[in-house]
């Protein structure tokens, strides 16, 4: 099957859907690799790296797409702007196009695929999902682009970063405001604190205080009772109160701080403003601002995206391409996932080497067109988003509700817990009617020294399963009592028996006791 | 002493019980519970020694203090890596005193009852025995398995499955027969038979059961004791026997349940045998023979050095070697040098449950800071090097990545994940479950062969 590799058209994009490094691996996996000559020059991969790792390199776009089985690109096809040659017309029917086709905003796009008959997925729809994190695309620009924050913010700040006490004086450490601690925000957080920064932090979700905290950054926290948690592991939009509070609180930071990094996206919904005019004009000459949020309107409201501005001696950063700003690093971490999303569909296929098998939530949720149909937006799935590093990206649409229709599994459940209770009382009530009442008395007291072990030992510490054996083991030898209630018999034979059963349950006391004490004694040190 | 202060001594003794397992929750009252346990066995000893019903001391004294002598010495020459073995040999010892008590209370001639108490005494009797006998030949067998007197690996008997089915259908059919049995002589036949198939019984059951599975055998085999005991309880109509029978029972039970999850095993699978026979055929689906990577005392003492998280992952292979204290060694040595160290232990790893903790704690690692597979598996990316001493299944990852393996679903400790994993192994021998390991020819992998013990050793010269 070919796999081709196109040049990316957009003007300013550096990224190339797969380096010499990816290539290889796909090369082993069986594919045949066409690379489009030049491909990956803005992101130091020469023609001859790729040829070194197993790829054809084909000058001419429309020969490479004709060949194509599967398409890996970064950018959705547009018309170029050189040739006038639009990417999709190259595009042969029944191929497979992967890349950031970014569904909810382009319609017409999606319909224009359906009707050429191609297949398409796009990385920005991989539902996020702890299993589908490899080739979680937009996780991985998010975290180049919190890294090229800082150093945009670093490039355009006219101090240092660390604190310094030098011969010619002291060098305060800069401090730096994150608002948001998403990928993005959380990757900012460690670069900046690795630059010697003191970074403080801000996010409307409060399970991600300790993921901040444990990055060595100081989480700023409103004296307000909210959960800023969606759905999906993504922020929701806040009560009026609560944006109240959390402006006083930027105002008040906006004064002391020199770099703001803004990461606050909301699934759906134009970038919340939280960074007004006035805050801006209140910070100190020479403060940059990095407003992540740019290509959605932007968190500050003097954002003007693609553009540095600068405004009450303030420079506000509205680069949206910050990915495309590290194209080596980008490149290689976007190939990847791209490598491991074939590997997804090459794992569920008979006979063929890929399918779209939408029995795979994670497959389903990517696809956006399919046979000719359009197959987007996917149908709601149960999403276990991990409450960890993730949260707002620049994406409002990758964002999944919840089902909430859970009654049939209620019903199932309570069912499943009916057959077993009502099978147990029928044979209690049997068990009843024919036992003698002194024998109802000990069943009794075993069905519930039953249920006081099953309770006391799910509470033991795993590490001391062996000292619970030896233990138990040991009171079991309560055995003992039956055989000194038979010692004192007449008969030879039965005090012969239950001499024997005290001799050996009577080893079995003070061995396992003994034992026990043995290695409690070394737990305890 | 009346009956209602022993019944009432029973009680406290009852209770005490429950006190000394609960007391295992934690390090810090596990020494307490232990005493109260002591407490609660000499109480009830006392209490019935000098109940009306007894009245031969002199042969009380003289079977109890050479028992007690015996097992303390056992108790204090025993290996900590004989652990397993000593329990084993510890249940067959409850399994053999309830054949002996159960016999003796069927011949008891004072324990006389008719009509439906009669038929439920029986039952219990019979039960009783049966439970007893199979407890004690397969502990036997599992000392014997354990220490190394009886081979490892699963024997299996052709049609081993009707074997078993025909001798529970005989032992019901004599269980009829006995129950309805008129007299003491009628009785005699079936009982003896039903011990017969029971003991045997028990050694078919253990000896198909691989080296691997024996955490599970052992928990098994002490729930049984449990329930042997309780049987007697039964039959005595004392309620300190039921209590104390049930709580062992069950803790056996959930023990079993533990190991059979921590394999991703079915309970019944384990027990009908034959693990690891089947992977002649499924290990060259994991024909991955790549390169290994062999590596040198020396580089290993680099690359801790230079480490800054180190994760320990060891198996029964370290028993075997009797490495833990060099182990521990190597451990103090990177703690002062500034590195952090961590256990991570698989629930199954060695022979019993719990078996590499007692093993560690003998060799004065500190508690806090071995961790069970669940808590530091997310961890692994974190770690610079894992050291994998004498452990294979245990880190397979063709339990995760190989549908077709014998071991596929098993959780494993995923130590590929860390940067560098060293793996300490004698040669490249299987596991127990007789699958190659992928994880040797990983690229990432570092294989130092060789006796553990030697090899950490020098480890320890090489580090200070």
């Amino acid at each position: 099957m070919n796999i081709i590799i196109p040049k990316e058209i957009q003007i300013g994009e550096k990224r190339v859907a797969g380096t010499p490094d990816t290539t290889e691996k796909l090369v082993k996996k069986g594919f045949r690799v066409l690379v489009e000559s030049n491909a990956g020059a803005h992101a130091s991969y020469s023609d001859e790296a790729y040829r070194e790792a197993g790829a054809e390199i084909v000058t001419d776009a429309k020969a490479l797409y004709a060949q194509a089985g599967i398409i890996l690109k970064v950018r959705a096809p547009q018309m170029n702007p050189d040739t006038q040659v639009d990417e999709l017309d190259l595009i042969p029917a029944g191929a497979l196009l992967i890349c950031f086709l970014w569904p909810a905003q382009n319609p017409q796009l999606l319909e224009r695929l359906a009707a050429k008959g191609v297949d398409a997925m796009s990385m920005d729809a991989v539902p996020r999902l702890s299993r589908a994190q490899k080739l979680d695309a937009l996780s991985s620009m998010a975290n180049i682009a919190g890294y090229r924050a800082v150093i945009e913010a670093s490039n355009h700040f006219g101090r240092f970063f660390s604190g310094q006490i030098t011969a010619a004086g002291k060098v305060p450490p800069a401090k730096v405001l994150v608002i948001g601690a998403g990928v993005a925000g959380l990757a900012a957080i460690g670069t900046a604190k690795s630059l010697g920064a003191i970074v403080r932090a801000f996010d409307t979700r409060p399970e991600v205080k300790e993921q901040i905290q444990s990055m060595d950054a100081e989480f700023l926290e409103l004296d307000f009772d909210e959960d800023g948690s969606g759905s999906g592991g993504y922020a929701k939009v806040m009560s009026k109160e609560f944006i109240e509070a959390e402006m006083a609180l930027f105002a008040e930071q906006a004064k002391e701080v020199d770099i703001i990094i803004t990461t606050a996206l909301i699934p759906g919904k134009p970038a919340p403003k939280l960074i007004t005019a006035d805050m801006v004009r209140s910070m100190k000459a020479g403060s940059v601002i990095v407003d992540l949020a740019a290509e959605q309107g932007g968190n500050c409201e003097l954002t003007q995206p693609h553009k540095v501005v600068e405004e009450h001696a303030v420079q506000i950063i509205g680069y949206t391409d910050l990915p495309s700003r590290l194209p080596a690093q980008a490149s290689q971490l976007y190939g990847s996932n791209l490598l491991n999303m074939l590997d997804e569909l090459m794992q569920h296929c008979e006979g063929e080497t890929i399918c779209l098998d939408f029995e795979d939530e994670v497959i389903r949720g990517a696809t956006v067109v399919k046979a000719g149909e359009i197959t987007w937006p996917p149908p709601p799935i149960e999403v276990a988003a991990r409450p960890s590093a993730y949260s707002e990206q620049p994406v409002p649409e990758a964002h999944v509700e919840p089902d909430e229709d859970v009654e049939p599994s209620v019903l199932r459940k309570a069912l499943s817990m009916l057959v077993p209770i009502g099978i147990g009382a029928v044979l209690l009530f049997s068990l009843g009617a024919v036992a003698p009442p002194a024998f109802m008395g000990h069943f009794t007291v075993f069905i519930l020294s039953c249920f006081i072990g099953y309770m006391v030992i799910w509470n033991v510490t795993p590490s001391l399963h062996t000292p619970l054996m030896s233990v138990t083991n040991a009171i079991s030898s309560i055995i003992i009592i039956g055989a000194l209630l038979q010692v004192s018999s007449q008969s030879n034979l039965i005090m012969g028996l239950s001499a024997l059963a005290i001799l050996v349950a009577s080893i079995n006391i003070v061995g396992g006791f003994a034992v026990t004490q043995r290695m409690l004694k070394m737990f305890g040190e | 002493m009346s009956t209602g202060l022993v019944n009432a001594i029973y009680l406290g003794a009852a209770i005490l019980f429950i006190l000394a397992l609960s007391g295992l929750s934690s390090n810090e009252n596990a020494k307490r519970g232990n005493l109260y346990g002591m407490l609660g066995m000499a109480l009830a000893i006392i209490a019935t020694v000098f109940s009306d019903a007894v009245t031969s001391y002199w042969v009380i004294v003289i079977c109890i203090i050479p028992g007690a002598i015996l097992g303390l010495v056992l108790a204090r020459k025993v290996k900590m890596t004989q652990m397993p073995q000593l329990v084993a040999i510890l249940h067959s010892v409850v399994g053999l005193a309830a054949v002996s008590v159960g016999y003796a209370t069927y011949l008891d001639p004072e324990m006389h009852f008719v009509g439906t108490e009669k038929t439920i005494h029986d039952l219990e009797v019979y039960i009783g025995i049966y439970i007893g006998a199979l407890t004690f030949s397969g502990s036997v067998i599992a000392f014997g398995k354990l220490s190394a007197l009886i081979t490892s690996k699963p024997v299996l008997l052709p049609a081993r499955h009707t074997i078993n089915l025909i001798m529970l259908l005989v032992v019901i059919y004599y269980g009829v027969e006995f129950v309805n049995a008129e007299s003491l002589q009628q009785a005699w036949f079936p009982l003896t038979v039903m011990t017969v198939i029971a003991l045997i019984f028990g050694v078919h059951m253990v000896i198909a059961i691989g080296g691997a599975d024996m955490p599970v055998v052992i928990s098994m085999l002490n729930s049984y004791s449990g329930w042997a005991a309780a049987a007697t309880g039964f039959m005595l109509t004392n309620d300190l026997l039921i209590v104390t029978g049930a709580l062992v029972g069950s803790s056996g039970a959930i023990l079993s349940y533990i190991m059979c999850r921590a394999m991703n095993r079915n309970f019944f699978s384990v027990i009908s045998g034959g693990f690891g026979t089947t992977s002649s055929s499924s290990s060259a689906a994991v024909a991955e023979v790549g390169e290994v990577h062999a590596t040198t005392v020396e580089e290993v003492a680099q690359l801790l050095l230079d480490a800054k998280k180190v994760m320990i992952v060891p198996g029964y292979g370290m028993a075997m070697a009797q490495a833990q204290r060099a182990v521990s060694d190597v451990t103090r040595i990177l703690m002062g040098k500034g590195v952090h160290v961590i256990f991570g232990i698989h629930p199954v790893a060695g022979r019993m449950p719990g078996h590499m903790n007692v093993l560690l704690a003998e060799a004065k690692v500190p508690y806090d800071i071995v961790f069970e597979m669940e808590e530091v598996n997310d961890d692994f990316p974190n770690v610079d090097v894992t050291l994998v001493i004498g452990a294979n299944d245990t880190v397979n990852p063709a339990a995760l990545e190989d549908p077709g393996s014998p071991i596929s679903g098993m959780p494993v400790l995923e130590v590929w994940k860390s940067k560098t994993v060293v793996v300490l192994k004698r040669g490249m021998a299987t596991g127990y479950a007789g699958v190659d390991n992928p994880l040797f020819y990983k690229d990432n992998t570092r294989m130092l062969f060789g006796d553990a013990k030697t090899n950490m050793d020098e480890l320890v010269k090489a580090l200070s």
